[in-house]
């Protein structure tokens, strides 16, 4: 290790806080850009089941309407 | 020859690709960025001039360079886009630019917290710093294109043309140390010579450098798995890999 002691290391000669601010900076930017990635991801599953109900939905209706007919025409 | 690509311009087998690289790439950058920085923040010597404040280069040295690397590759991307019109490359536009903006940005970010305590100044509008700012701008740029349209296709098209004309950017930044009087230093590693830097604080940035290398594939896989799906959300296949039941005989 290049320094004695770990508050050294966090000390960096006197730079601690330039060194420290630049890898916390940008190790935060990239783990946004990670959980953002993953919560697109969630919001797709969430779109897809919306759009399934929503096929399902149309499908139930058009069940539903074609019995009526269906009625109607025996009548 | 090249038949073998033909499926890739299909969303599917893309996706299924990605799929299997994606747990590789992320493992491989995890490993090589923490050993990268690890080493470089606590085991590399101290430089005899900036002394401990010269480790920020662990950081901004790679991000800089994969900044300009994953913009080539998004210029590559519009040019497969606009010629051979195909969906695929479209969307890695759309993956690539906010990956390359977020490198661009820490390169920025390292850089001026570097500036400070180094030249005396968070920023100077000086060739290096305002042609990667213009980078920042250009990816930017991009991303506001591919989605300022209702139709998705005419923004990926305006998006790719914008993509194509800011690849002149990338060589300017690259050779900007050499072209105008700047505070930047030159090039330290990519050069003909011998890389002007000790063995002992070369190691951890070339790790470093192969560490972003992963990060940026597996990020940018991340993104162009999610865009697939969201382009083709309507298909069986797609609901599928979302835990979505297909439907059958509906």
């Amino acid at each position: 290790m290049a320094f004695d002691s770990w508050q050294e290391a966090i000390w960096m000669g006197g730079y601690g806080f330039y060194v420290w601010l630049s890898f916390g900076v940008s190790l935060l930017a990239i783990a946004i850009l990670v959980v953002h990635g993953l919560l697109t991801r969630k919001k797709l599953a969430a779109m897809a089941v919306q759009e399934q109900q929503r096929k399902q939905r149309l499908a139930r209706r058009q069940q539903q309407e074609r019995a009526q007919r269906k009625e109607k025409g025996a009548q | 020859m090249w038949k073998w690509l033909h499926p890739y311009a299909k969303g599917e087998a893309t996706y299924r690709l990605l799929g299997a690289w994606l747990p590789w790439l992320s493992a491989l950058a995890a490993l090589f960025v923490a050993v990268g920085l690890g080493w470089g923040l606590f085991y590399a010597p101290p430089d005899y001039q900036q002394g401990d404040s010269y480790r920020i280069i662990f950081i901004h040295v790679p991000a800089a360079m994969f900044s300009m690397g994953a913009y080539t590759g998004m210029a590559i991307a519009a040019l497969i886009a606009l010629v051979w019109q195909i969906r695929t490359a479209e969307w890695a536009i759309a993956a690539i630019a906010p990956v390359g903006a977020v490198l661009t940005f820490v390169a920025l970010f390292t850089g001026a917290v570097w500036g400070k305590p180094m030249w005396g100044t968070w920023w100077e509008w000086d060739a290096r710093l305002t042609s990667e700012l213009i980078l920042l701008f250009l990816y930017i740029g991009v991303l506001a294109l591919y989605y300022a349209f209702n139709d998705a296709r005419t923004g990926a098209k305006a998006a790719a043309i914008l993509a194509l004309v800011g690849v002149v950017n990338v060589p300017i930044i690259h050779f900007s140390v050499y072209w105008w009087n700047s505070l930047h230093q030159g090039a330290t590693i990519t050069k003909f010579e011998k890389p002007s830097m000790p063995v002992e604080m070369l190691t951890p940035l070339l790790i470093s450098i192969a560490g972003f290398l992963f990060l940026t594939a597996a990020l940018v896989t991340q993104r162009l798995r999610n865009e697939i799906l969201k382009q083709e959300l309507h298909r069986p296949w797609a609901q599928q890999q979302l835990g979505v039941e297909a439907e059958h005989g509906v």
